[in-house]
């Protein structure tokens, strides 16, 4: 335990992002949802600007920024717009109910962890131990897309696997070059108008953005 | 030079008709950018064909050698034949009434932003630029499978969205991963995600690593090529989307999610050296296969029963890359140009069918000879190629494969065979009827566009009566590269 | 030695004083962020005294155990608040304090509690039994591990140690301990009868938990089990700080720093105090049976922290 304290903090905010992984998993409501998809963001955003900091590594300013102005800023004020515009606000119960999905998690955490491991170990990043959370967050995220039936919890669901995956690629490997992590975030914001669209016209023909009325195309 | 020719005309050409797309002769413009692209294709691989595999733009940012310059010219092509195809498609489409002027707009834009995305995911050296490439190809036709408006078609669109988002997401992961054994080796940067450098000194990566960021990466692409069990979103994208795009989702898409695949198999089997990831493709593929087959009896809509074969024939390929060895890549790479054109062809067909009977219900779809002689004979000669009748090429790879597996692996050979026999059974006894029966579906408004059909198939059929000799050593050259030579 | 006992006597004695101060400051509090008029801040300690001059009522088929259980519960209480280091740290009697025992001592108060509550055989007595041991079974686990997350840390389950080991040497953040703090907070509410899970101000019979037990109870019998409640506020305050916010605690010997600590002390209360009001006021009262996941879900948090000491701090 010889790490310096700007590492214990990028450890800590890591503890904080799995944390909050898991508080989506428990929430039922949409606008509570959101919410912590913005904090999610701030504390990748803090990480991610942490370890720039303490490695010298410039070009994660540059995804710390972007990470701040897509996720704590674009993304949820667009929701929450989205949210009103629809009037979609209301609890809404998860399709298993949420003691289950809590041990499901957890037995997730401890999958991701031991994957982890031996990667971890051999990473030459100072961040390396994180790299476990990272996938517990991807994982988590995924366990929260499978188990809600409603539109808006299912893209939330997607977005925190996302910032999962930078939280992966700036703990294990500080960061993918900065062409690839441009590429990524325009995805996202083409994925966001196109779900925008989306919505409206899922709106426009059920009538409702529960996506139970999606279930006709299944094999018989 | 080609090259920025080639990515730029896809992109110019969604710019244009973002802002024309709805006028009265965008159906042509957009078929006259496809030429374009297929004429820049066309020079790109006459360049390769002449000096080799080369490396363009700064620090490598393009990288073409013959395995994707293949990939590259039946894009190119088959883009350009369905955008033909589309022409009259579309306008019957906005004659019944289906599609507004806005909506044409959108899906001739979307239509040139989709190719051109493919071509920068199938010519970049980088493998996070494909991975962004193929993210963008799948945001391209979002909209275009729910263009219709349907609850079924929004629907699909969002299984499509949702699953293949999920799965690319997976494959972030296999390439953050990829990333992280390569930067040990190459430093970090820009240049160590670079495909050619990585092929370079793929044998110091760490294995361990590597071997998780294949399973990553395999599931991720693996969505989008429709391997079972991820296989779900393809028959209802298929089905619900406008017939050119089932055709170029069928006939391209899937290649190209395959070809990510197989560049990553190719740095995983150096860095591995043990044969586990073609084990998986060999699994995945042939589960794909098998499931395929046993669900396409169940198939009552056309463009569904054909999205299953679409399935079954991509888990054969899948199959065919991870048994490996020269001849097996060899009929890979030609039953990917096979299946392309063929199932092209037949949704082709298959549109114009619908479009006279008004239903996709194979069951309302009677007597296609009788009133429409020339798509009938169109979907019977494409269900008969895709079936792996000879003299068609279809018959030639398909051969190929399965005496590849009797050496290779025998014990597959009676389960490939087994479901080769049920697809054949199940689409053959469902097509016939369509065909030949009673007449009686009424006239369309506009000429159909059967040429691209005709062409596609004799293409198929001159392939399969015999691959000149140049082709056959361009097969070889790629299936080289594939074995990491 | 003797330093050390009569140190430890007036320890026990501040937590027996303060405990009723801590419940006025969080009433306090909460009346302010309401936007009442708040009630006096030594309002606690009157109810008390008028409570003890009051004569005891009982009912007519309350046994000896009806009778003795308020003594046992003020008793437990009063031990847990005493040994649980506030002021310093290393007394005679903190080999006592394993956070194994303390469990152990809070489940003694609370089964006789709710046997009393049993005893007298009315309806509301036995459902609020119920009810605290559906809340307990499903706590104390929880609790414990909460504990062996800090344990983990300290090589031992002594408080004194883990209050050693995270006060007096070097610094560091432990991210596991940040888990078991969200875990703590969670069941310190339910423990102690606060919002979200019981509400310590009514007496609605569809919702009450706690005071569903006491309700037979009148005169000095109530004014012990209202004690005992005080204490238990302030041992799991206690407890919090030594887990999370153990800075300010004075090291064994060192007699110049009590001064310190006793404001330390008395300001990290008032900033709990503080914090639970707010708290309090800002969520609502869950449905009952929403409860078991509330705690499950505290049980996953301490779990998660366990998890994540081995990723990152081992």
């Amino acid at each position: 335990m010889s790490l310096t304290y700007h590492l214990q903090v990028v450890n800590l905010l890591a503890a904080l992002l799995l944390l909050i992984a898991f508080a989506m998993l428990s929430q039922r409501r949409i606008v509570a949802l959101i919410t912590l998809l913005a904090w999610q963001g701030v504390a990748l955003a803090a990480s991610t600007a942490i370890v720039a900091w303490s490695t010298g590594q410039h070009h994660l300013y540059g995804s710390a920024a972007l990470t701040v102005l897509l996720k704590v800023i674009v993304i949820p004020w667009y929701f929450f717009r989205l949210v009103r515009r629809l009037e979609m606000d209301r609890e809404v119960e998860p399709m298993i109910n949420v003691p289950t999905t809590m041990l499901i998690g957890i037995a997730l955490v401890i999958f991701a962890f031991n994957l982890a491991l031996p990667i971890a170990q051999m990473a030459g990043t100072v961040t390396r131990s994180t790299l476990g959370i990272a996938l517990a967050s991807v994982l988590l995220a995924f366990l929260m897309m499978i188990t809600r039936s409603k539109a808006m919890p299912q893209v939330i669901g997607f977005l925190a696997m996302e910032n999962g995956l930078f939280f992966a690629a700036t703990s294990a490997t500080y960061g993918m070059p900065m062409v690839v992590e441009l590429g990524v975030a325009l995805d996202v914001l083409v994925a966001l108008f196109v779900l925008g669209i989306f919505f409206f016209h899922i709106r426009e023909t059920f009538d409702s953005l529960d996506l139970k009325h999606m279930e006709k195309l299944k094999e018989r | 030079m080609e090259i920025y020719w080639l990515l730029a005309l896809p992109f110019a050409g969604g710019a244009v008709l973002a802002l024309w797309g709805h006028r009265a002769g965008a159906p042509e413009v957009n078929a006259a950018f496809s030429l374009a692209t297929l004429i820049g294709a066309a020079a790109l691989t006459l360049r390769v064909i002449a000096h080799g595999p080369a490396m363009i733009g700064g620090h490598g940012w393009f990288f073409i050698d013959p395995f994707n310059v293949f990939l590259v010219a039946l894009t190119a092509f088959v883009a350009f034949t369905t955008a033909l195809f589309s022409r009259p498609y579309m306008r019957i489409e906005a004659d019944h009434g289906r599609l507004g002027a806005g909506r044409l707009r959108l899906y001739h834009a979307s239509y040139q932003i989709f190719v051109g995305t493919m071509l920068v995911a199938l010519t970049t050296n980088n493998m996070g630029i494909l991975w962004v490439a193929m993210e963008g190809a799948t945001l391209a036709t979002v909209l275009l499978v729910s263009l219709y408006r349907t609850p079924a078609a929004l629907e699909a669109a969002w299984k499509y969205f949702i699953l293949c988002g999920v799965g690319i997401a997976l494959a972030l992961f296999g390439t953050i991963l990829l990333y992280f054994a390569a930067e040990k080796v190459l430093g970090d940067g820009g240049t160590a995600l670079l495909w050619s450098h990585l092929n370079g000194v793929k044998a110091q990566l760490e294995p361990t690593v590597l071997q998780l960021a294949f399973i990553f990466l395999l599931v991720g692409y693996g969505t989008k090529v429709g391997l079972a069990p991820l296989h779900n979103w393809l028959p209802d994208a298929h089905a619900e989307g406008p017939t050119p795009i089932s055709a170029v989702l069928s006939g391209l898409l899937l290649n190209v999610a395959l070809y990510a695949v197989m560049r990553c198999k190719v740095l995983v089997d150096g860095a591995l050296g043990t044969p586990l990831a073609g084990n998986l493709m060999m699994g995945f593929g042939l589960l794909s296969v098998l499931l395929a087959a046993f669900l396409i009896k169940r198939q009552t809509d056309v463009k569904r029963l054909f999205a299953y074969s679409s399935i079954e024939h991509m888990g054969l390929i899948t199959f065919a890359f991870g048994m490996g060895g020269a001849v097996a890549n060899f009929a890979a790479l030609l039953h990917m140009t096979m299946h392309s054109l063929t199932k092209s062809a037949i949704f082709f067909a298959v549109g114009h069918a619908t479009q006279a009977a008004g239903t996709q219900a194979m069951a309302d779809i009677r007597g296609l000879v009788g009133s429409h002689p020339t798509i009938g004979w169109g979907l019977m000669l494409g269900t008969v190629a895709i079936l792996g009748m000879p003299p068609f090429g279809v018959f030639a790879s398909e051969f190929l494969i399965i005496t590849t597996t009797m050496h290779a692996q025998p014990w597959a050979t009676p389960l490939l065979l087994l479901a080769l026999g049920v697809t054949f059974a199940g689409v053959f006894g469902k097509v016939q009827p369509m065909v030949f029966g009673e007449a009686g579906l009424p006239r369309l408004p506009h000429q159909p566009a059967l040429v691209p059909v005709f062409i596609h198939l004799a293409l198929v059929l001159t392939l399969g009566l015999f691959i000149p000799a140049y082709l056959a050593d361009w097969y070889r050259q790629a299936a080289t590269l594939l074995l990491g030579g | 030695m003797t330093a050390g006992i009569l140190l430890q006597l007036a320890q026990t004695l501040l937590a027996l004083l303060l405990a009723p101060l801590l419940v006025g400051w969080v009433n306090q509090c909460r009346a302010w962020m309401l936007g009442r008029s708040a009630p006096p801040l030594l309002q606690p300690y009157h109810t008390l005294r008028k409570l003890l001059h009051k004569d005891v009522v009982l009912a007519h088929d309350a046994t000896s155990l009806f009778r003795f259980a308020p003594h046992i519960v003020f008793a437990c209480m009063a031990l847990a608040a005493g040994i649980v280091p506030t002021l310093a740290n290393d007394l005679p009697f903190s080999p006592a304090a394993d956070v194994i025992a303390l469990v152990g001592l809070l489940a003694l108060a609370r089964v006789f509690l709710a046997l009393a509550a049993m005893d007298v055989g009315t309806a509301f007595g036995s459902l609020g039994a119920r009810r605290e041991m559906l809340i307990a079974f499903l706590a104390e686990p929880a609790l414990l591990m909460v504990f062996f997350t800090a344990s983990l840390i300290s090589q031992s389950t002594e408080l004194p140690h883990i209050v050693e080991r995270l006060a007096h040497q070097e610094f560091a953040l432990y991210p596991s301990m940040a888990f078991a703090a969200v875990a703590f907070w969670m069941l310190s509410t339910a423990e102690n009868a606060r919002i979200p899970v019981d509400n310590p101000t009514t007496h609605l019979e569809l919702t009450m938990i706690h005071e569903a037990m006491i309700l037979e109870y009148s005169g000095r019998h109530l004014a012990l089990i209202e004690w005992a409640v005080a204490l238990k506020l302030f041992t799991y305050s206690a407890l919090g700080i030594a887990l999370f916010l153990p800075w300010g605690i004075a090291p064994r010997g060192d007699w110049a720093a009590l001064p310190l600590a006793l404001l330390v002390l008395v300001a990290k209360l008032m900033l709990g105090g503080a914090a639970l009001a707010l708290l309090e006021t800002l969520s609502a009262k869950m449905r009952l049976f929403r409860a078991p996941e509330f705690l499950g879900t505290a049980f996953l948090l301490a779990v998660l922290g366990m998890l994540v000491h081995f990723l990152l701090e081992v």
